[in-house]
């Protein structure tokens, strides 16, 4: 019970209200909207999800990490592995594959951090643990090797093995990005929390007044690595198949990390700003390209996006939009 | 919370072939304040930087009742009970004034409301309760001073180690300070060492003086014994010419 | 000499095998001449800004693009075309460091990051919006020629680039060390504010020194189209070689940017030769990771760079 009352500590009783009440309109947005926008509804929740777990790392303990999709795609790929060869389902599969992810975190960030990597040097090491890993399961042939890992889907639905329609993938992110937000407001008030702000803010001073900063970056990064594989496991259910191209690649990277940046660094609303924004406009410039047969118009404007958060509105868009929604999510 | 015992011995520290403090030995009885002085580069904020585990000496060790301290990493110091602030002071810009003593206070209190309540105490003390909610960012420096005060006392300390914490304030702001530091001596017993240049406030808070310089320990004595020592007049005015 | 069988699994280490090496190396040392080019752009850029150009390799395929273009629809050589291509990269680069990039110099790395990336995106999408997917390559009439060196044989085409290449490297020193501008521009990497306390303008020499640094990126790109075709997903994998080049070359070291392209560019062809062309990118990676967390300062560079 007290977990719950943290939760609700210094959140005016209107924000309560809003976030239920957007709750509510999620779970039964399926029922009311048709199957195109449920497909966008499931790319929104799937950013903000994975945008909010690489947040943990980034905007909590200030640690730039531009090879999250190594987490991703080991969650991914450890499930499906199991699934396809020992048919291990992957609620069992997610323990598996968080625990994988963690460990590769705790490696990456062992490394980076024992050996002080900083900034863009740290930023590259974990793009170079990326790109290995992409090329060594190009010829690991338990995991399909480059020609890929298909899931078979001649299954009967069933919500055990994730097989199934959109409806089912729906609900699933939508509970993880739910937990995902509770767990992050959860985590930032508390004492790890705190000290992980406080390392962002200025390690060497937080060593002073007693935080353990290596033991806690690590903490960041291998709770941010195991709920980025959960995405990785959602993603391989629901797409099923698997390219160490796409799973690892560094544009996975860069794509985990738009929503969050775009709507906000550090805050718990920001990657789900950034996601609806993303997702919605990316969603109507790819129309736009497609109808104009022009490849590639998508990601100018997420290149544009970029230009435009990073010169005018650095904090993101969820600090500006907070206040006119009178929302302010306590800018500790 | 009495203060803690500290004794320094032949300790010493090179940079690559410059040696920055060498044979350095002092102690500093359990609540008592004394000063570190000596002119700028002469060692001091590198001897605290020893005692608060930033570097590990090449020679010598400090202890802090009896047990030895030095080679242990800042946090694990912190654990043992030193409390210490920084020449350019370091506050966490992005959290407000409450959280950044919280910060503090998390080291002894696991629960956040039990440390923010002991956070919201020491501002009081401090004179900083009605701005706990402004960004530490916003705070001018006499302020972020007393802030970096309050966030090292929220740890509880039992040693206190302040690096130039009057540089920048003007006299009426230092007199504000020495009360303060003066009265929690008083009451509490915490052992204070100050790095000090502003002599108004060596003068009147501690009851020792050591003086360092090129990395040496060249006077130690009451602030009255040592601001007589020829070999610190030397030091601080320049030698006399052979006329 | 078959492709992919380790020389240990033979039962002799053959003459064959060894020219076949041979030639894998000088292969891989002229081609690593031009990515020693397009690294010393970034050696220019990153070592002496700071700036985290996450947009070089995307500015090499456009040099690429545009040195094909010039082949394709003008029928100009890109040797020929080369110049024109370095100066037009010179121009955008400085305008770009004046205009856009300038501001973001004191701020937090991650935010330098990302501005460049928006610009990389906006680049190669272009490019791909512009060109299309399919890869695009430059026939020189020299395509098939070859220069013999005893029982080496070398493609004209790959020692052209390699020529040109050195030459352009040899223009550059000779601006950083023999021109006021240059040595301007080393001072104000040394010590900005002693810089500026001097009187130098520094925005001003900020601002050509990205266009140095952009022209050498041009340059290659117009050297590279000669060697290797051209298509959009190029970028990535030029930028990251990049990055592993100079930082394992050594950061603000010419030699290191250098000698780090020739070491790259070898182990491809070497790779290529013992075992499998993609695991090529392992090895460079890999040595970034060691070299990251093993002497960060590279192997040219100084401590504390």
């Amino acid at each position: 019970m007290t977990a719950f009352r943290r939760l609700l500590t210094g959140v005016a009783p209107h924000t309560s209200w809003m976030l239920g009440i957007l709750l509510l309109l999620l779970v039964v947005a399926p029922h009311l909207v048709d199957k195109y926008a449920l497909s966008v509804l499931i790319l929104i929740l799937y950013f903000a999800y994975v945008g909010q777990a690489w947040n943990i790392m980034m905007g909590f303990a200030g640690e730039l990490s531009l090879g999250h999709a190594l987490y991703a795609g080991l969650g991914g790929y450890v499930a499906a592995g199991l699934f396809m060869h020992y048919g291990i389902g992957p609620w069992a599969g997610s323990f598996a594959a968080a625990a994988a992810a963690a460990l590769a975190g705790a490696v990456v960030g062992y490394l980076g951090f024992r050996f002080s990597l900083a900034g863009v040097y740290f930023a590259l090491l974990t793009i170079a643990f990326g790109e290995f890993t992409r090329i060594a399961f190009d010829h690991l042939d338990w995991f399909g090797g480059s020609a890929g890992l298909f899931l078979k889907v001649d299954v009967a639905p069933n919500a055990f093995d994730l097989r199934g329609g959109p409806l089912l993938f729906y609900y699933v992110i939508l509970a993880l990005a739910a937990s995902a937000f509770v767990l992050s407001r959860l985590l930032l008030e508390s004492r790890l929390g705190r000290y992980w702000l406080a390392i962002r803010e200025d390690a060497e001073a937080a060593q002073a007044v007693g935080v353990p900063v290596l033991r806690y970056k690590l903490m960041a990064v291998t709770i941010s690595a195991a709920l980025t594989s959960l995405a990785g496991v959602w993603n391989a259910f629901y797409y099923n198949n698997l390219f160490p191209e796409t799973a690892f690649g560094i544009g996975r990277s860069i794509e985990i990390t738009l929503a969050p940046i775009i709507g906000g660094l550090g805050t718990l609303f920001g990657p789900v700003v950034g996601a609806v924004v993303l997702t919605g406009l990316g969603e109507a410039f790819t129309s736009v390209g497609d109808m104009l047969g022009i490849p590639g118009i998508k990601q100018i404007f997420y290149g544009l996006a970029l230009l435009v958060i990073v010169m005018y509105r650095p904090a993101g868009l969820w600090p500006w939009l907070a206040e006119r929604l009178g929302v302010t999510e306590r800018r500790r | 919370m009495t203060g803690a015992h500290l004794e320094l011995t032949g300790i010493g520290k090179s940079f690559r072939g410059l040696r920055a403090v060498h044979d350095v030995s002092f102690e500093v009885p359990s609540g008592a304040i004394h000063a570190l002085i000596g002119p700028n580069g002469a060692g001091k904020t590198t001897i605290f930087n020893m005692i608060a585990g930033v570097y590990r000496p090449d020679a010598g060790k400090a202890m802090l009742d009896g047990r030895v301290i030095t080679g242990l990493r800042p946090d694990k110091v912190c654990a043992a009970g030193v409390g210490r602030t920084f020449q350019l002071v370091k506050p966490f810009k992005g959290l407000s004034v409450l959280e950044n003593v919280t910060v503090g206070a998390l080291h002894r209190h696991r629960d956040l409301g039990d440390a923010r309540t002991s956070a919201e105490a020491i501002l009081a003390r401090l004179g900083l309760h009605d701005r706990r909610h402004h960004m530490a960012e916003s705070l001018t420096l006499p302020d972020r001073k007393r802030l970096e005060v309050a966030r090292a006392l929220a740890t509880e300390p039992k040693l206190l180690l302040l690096d130039e914490v009057m540089a920048g304030l003007r006299p009426t702001e230092v007199d504000v300070m020495v009360g303060f530091l003066r009265d929690l001596n008083a009451r509490t017993g915490l052992t204070i060492l100050l790095i000090e240049h502003v002599m108004r406030a060596v003068m009147a808070l501690a009851a020792r003086v050591v003086v360092v310089s090129y990395g040496e320990k060249i006077a130690e004595g009451s602030p009255r014994e040592v601001s007589r020592n020829q070999a610190v007049l030397d030091v601080y005015l320049g030698e006399e010419d052979a006329a | 000499m078959p492709r992919g069988v380790l020389p240990w699994n033979d039962p002799i280490v053959t003459p064959d095998f060894l020219l076949a090496l041979a030639q894998a190396v000088t292969k891989g040392l002229l081609t690593g001449m031009v990515y020693g080019l397009m690294a010393l752009g970034l050696s220019v850029i990153f070592g002496v800004m700071r700036v985290v150009n996450f947009a070089h390799g995307e500015m090499m395929i456009v040099g690429m693009y545009l040195a094909w273009a010039g082949f394709e629809y003008f029928q100009i050589s890109p040797l020929v075309s080369l110049p024109l291509i370095a100066l037009l990269f010179f121009a955008i680069g400085y305008v770009l460091q004046r205009g856009l990039i300038s501001p973001f110099i004191g701020r937090p790395e991650h935010q330098q990051f990302l501005l460049l990336l928006g610009v990389a995106l906006i680049l190669v999408n272009l490019c791909l919006a512009v060109v299309g997917p399919d890869s695009h390559g430059v026939q020189l009439d020299s395509q098939f020629d070859s220069y013999e060196i005893g029982p080496l044989v070398l493609d004209a085409v790959r020692l052209h680039a390699a020529v040109g290449a050195i030459v352009i490297a040899g223009l550059l020193w000779l601006f950083f060390t023999h021109t006021r501008i240059g040595k301007s521009i080393r001072a104000a990497a040394d010590n900005h504010m002693g810089a500026l306390v001097v009187g130098l303008n520094v925005r001003r020499l900020y601002a050509i020194t990205f266009g140095v640094g952009a022209a050498c990126v041009g340059a290659a790109g117009a050297l590279m189209i000669t060697i290797i075709p051209v298509t959009p997903s190029l970028a990535a994998e030029y930028t990251l070689l990049a990055f592993v080049i100079v930082i394992v070359g050594g950061l603000g070291s010419m030699t290191g940017a250098l000698m780090g392209g020739l070491l790259i560019g070898v182990s491809e062809a070497v790779a290529g030769l013992l075992a499998d062309p993609s695991l090529k990118s392992m090895f460079s990676f890999g040595l970034l990771i060691l070299v990251l967390l093993l002497r960060p300062q590279g192997l040219f560079g100084k401590r504390g760079a």
